[in-house]
């Protein structure tokens, strides 16, 4: 990489560099780090008791493992259908699929509430197949399979676009050469394809995690906030803040911002490992 | 190359031999998983909104467009959204300008940072952006000493969307300027061109389709954003009631054809931008 500061010739002068370098440390300082602080601030003066009083109560811990489930059947079936819908995006030639790879990018257009609002036109109260599941007993609005259904809409874009330049960019040939020498296709994706795409996929993967983990539109509409029940963490942290329990709010509030800056330095590893080995390549 | 190991592109010459069968159903039927995922999934949750939001013909659209409020709403999010993209769009390109061109100390931290709002969830920012600027905190404080009201007005719904749309520009435009080769720069400012000619005819023209996708995203997302908006915001009808809370509110209204109509509204216009992005990002990949 060129340091053009050495070059001689600047672009800038140098007080014209500081006033863009002060201007730009203090716009991420005032949007992102002072209120980081404040809410670290704010949690720790209210001592650790509070902390673990708030994080080891039944609501609390029943709103995480309820994040935990959706988050883990999210990413599953992302990447499952992701790796699929990439594959067939780059690999095959068919009609329709300019069609199939605009679908890809519609989750990115839709409010999280719409999405919501869909699932309800879809299996709430007077809903197109509301009789269906009704008949058979399935509750799918207001309970869990509702709330994993619109989170999986909203994340299934992420390992999508990840995948697919990376499986156009390593084109057919390794794939090629698997075949001819007597590979079967599964042995040929495991071997061969998977390896090339794992930093993209994995990198897929952790968007995902941090989207499931943090949606709250579309729940907040499909769950029917049923406190103790259909309450993931970040709806807890909404009913908390709307009851005025504003101290509980922000230590489950803190936690999960915990929970997601590790995630993304687990990001910022993984996008470092892909741009080395796409340099090495 | 044999023709076995060929993809589906010659999927006629494929077919013959029980092997070959094989391989072709293999192909539809990882095509046909692709098409139910997202036809399920996505296409058939989009035409229930846009089916409910028509209703019974056009005029319960337009019906739905004159719900009071629904027009202010809608407005308040396309004025916030324009802002915040212009913001985003100067500032997110000297964030990534900074990030490639300068060496200093941080750098490294700085660029990480930048990433935060991609991990941290929206409703999460908009708790610690009413902590900041609640009564309880000294910046909070110094705003209302000197009269500036940040929450529950429109400035808060801006900082929110400022905070969580930030890395959608640097992270456009970063590649781009990595890939910059300075020598035009060097040539421009050797030939006496000054500094701002320089960026206006040499640096801009390369980084122009990677701010504008990125500005397009930030204002896209800006449509749609609840999380980060909803406890900042008061939500006061007329006044800071966002479009998208405005959808929630109908919605536990049980008012599902009027918050469709809204929807439907909200996602024309969002889909278009996204569809004119990656045409930009695309041609931008042609051209390179």
């Amino acid at each position: 990489m060129s340091a053009p500061a050495l070059t001689g010739i600047q672009t800038e002068s140098r007080r014209g560099r500081r006033l863009l370098l002060a201007a730009a440390i203090a716009w991420v300082a005032l949007l992102l780090l002072l209120p980081l602080i404040a809410i670290f601030w704010t949690v720790v003066r209210a001592g650790l008791s509070s902390v673990t009083h708030t994080l080891t109560e039944p609501d609390v811990l029943h709103a995480f493992q309820l994040t935990a489930i959706v988050t883990v059947v999210t990413v599953v079936m992302t990447t499952l259908f992701g790796v699929i819908v990439a594959w067939v995006l780059v690999r095959q030639r068919f009609h329709g699929r300019s069609l199939l790879n605009a679908v890809v990018d519609i989750p990115f257009a839709l409010s999280p509430v719409t999405v919501g609002l869909a699932a309800v036109v879809l299996f709430g109260p007077g809903g197109w197949f509301a009789p269906f599941f009704a008949a058979r007993g399935i509750q799918i609005i207001f309970a869990l399979p509702a709330m994993v259904l619109v989170t999986i809409f909203i994340c299934i874009p992420f390992t999508i676009r990840e995948v697919v330049p990376v499986l156009e960019e390593i084109g057919l040939d390794e794939e090629d050469a698997s075949r001819t020498l007597g590979a079967s296709v599964w042995l040929t994706f495991f071997k061969v394809t998977l390896p090339n795409i794992r930093w993209a996929l994995a990198y897929g993967i952790a968007l995902t995690t941090a989207r499931a983990i943090g949606e709250i539109g579309a729940v907040l509409i499909v769950s029917g906030l049923i406190q103790g029940k259909t309450e993931t963490a970040t709806l807890f942290i909404f009913r908390a803040y709307e009851e005025r329990q504003t101290a509980e709010a922000y230590v489950v509030a803190l936690a999960l911002a915990a929970v997601s800056v590790t995630l993304l330095l687990v990001i910022e590893l993984l996008r470092h490992r892909q741009e080395v080995e796409r340099t090495r390549t | 190359m044999s023709s076995a190991a060929q993809p589906i592109e010659h999927r006629g010459r494929l077919v013959g031999s029980p092997h070959r069968t094989i391989a072709v159903l293999r192909h539809l039927a990882l095509r046909g998983a692709a098409f139910i995922y997202l036809g399920v999934l996505v296409l058939l949750p989009v035409a229930a909104v846009i089916t409910k939001g028509f209703g019974d013909g056009l005029s319960t659209f337009t019906d739905a467009m004159h719900v009071p409020g629904a027009w202010g709403a809608i407005r308040l999010t396309l004025v916030t959204g324009v802002i915040v993209a212009a913001i985003n769009a100067v500032m997110g390109t000297t964030l990534a300008w900074v990030i490639v061109r300068y060496r200093f100390p941080g750098r490294r931290v700085l660029s990480t940072v930048v990433d935060l709002p991609l991990a941290i969830p929206t409703l999460v920012w908009g708790v610690m952006i009413l902590v900041l600027y609640g009564p309880n905190s000294v910046i909070g404080r110094a705003f209302a000493s000197v009269g500036i009201q940040v929450l529950f007005t429109p400035l808060a719904i801006v900082l929110s969307l400022c905070t969580i749309t930030l890395p959608f520009v640097v992270r456009n435009v970063q590649p781009v300027l990595l890939e910059l080769d300075d020598a035009e720069e060097e040539a421009a400012a050797t030939l006496g061109a000054s500094r701002i000619t320089t960026f206006r005819r040499v640096v801009f023209p390369a980084i122009r389709s990677a701010v504008f996708a990125g500005t397009l995203l930030t204002f896209s997302r800006c449509l749609g954003e609840i999380g980060s908006v909803i406890l900042v915001s008061g939500n006061r009808s007329g006044h800071t009631l966002t479009a998208p809370v405005f959808i929630f509110s109908l919605t536990s209204q049980f008012r599902f054809a009027e918050a469709a109509a809204v929807a439907t509204f909200l996602f024309a216009i969002s889909f278009v931008l996204v569809l004119i992005t990656s045409t930009v990002l695309k041609r931008r990949e042609v051209d390179a």
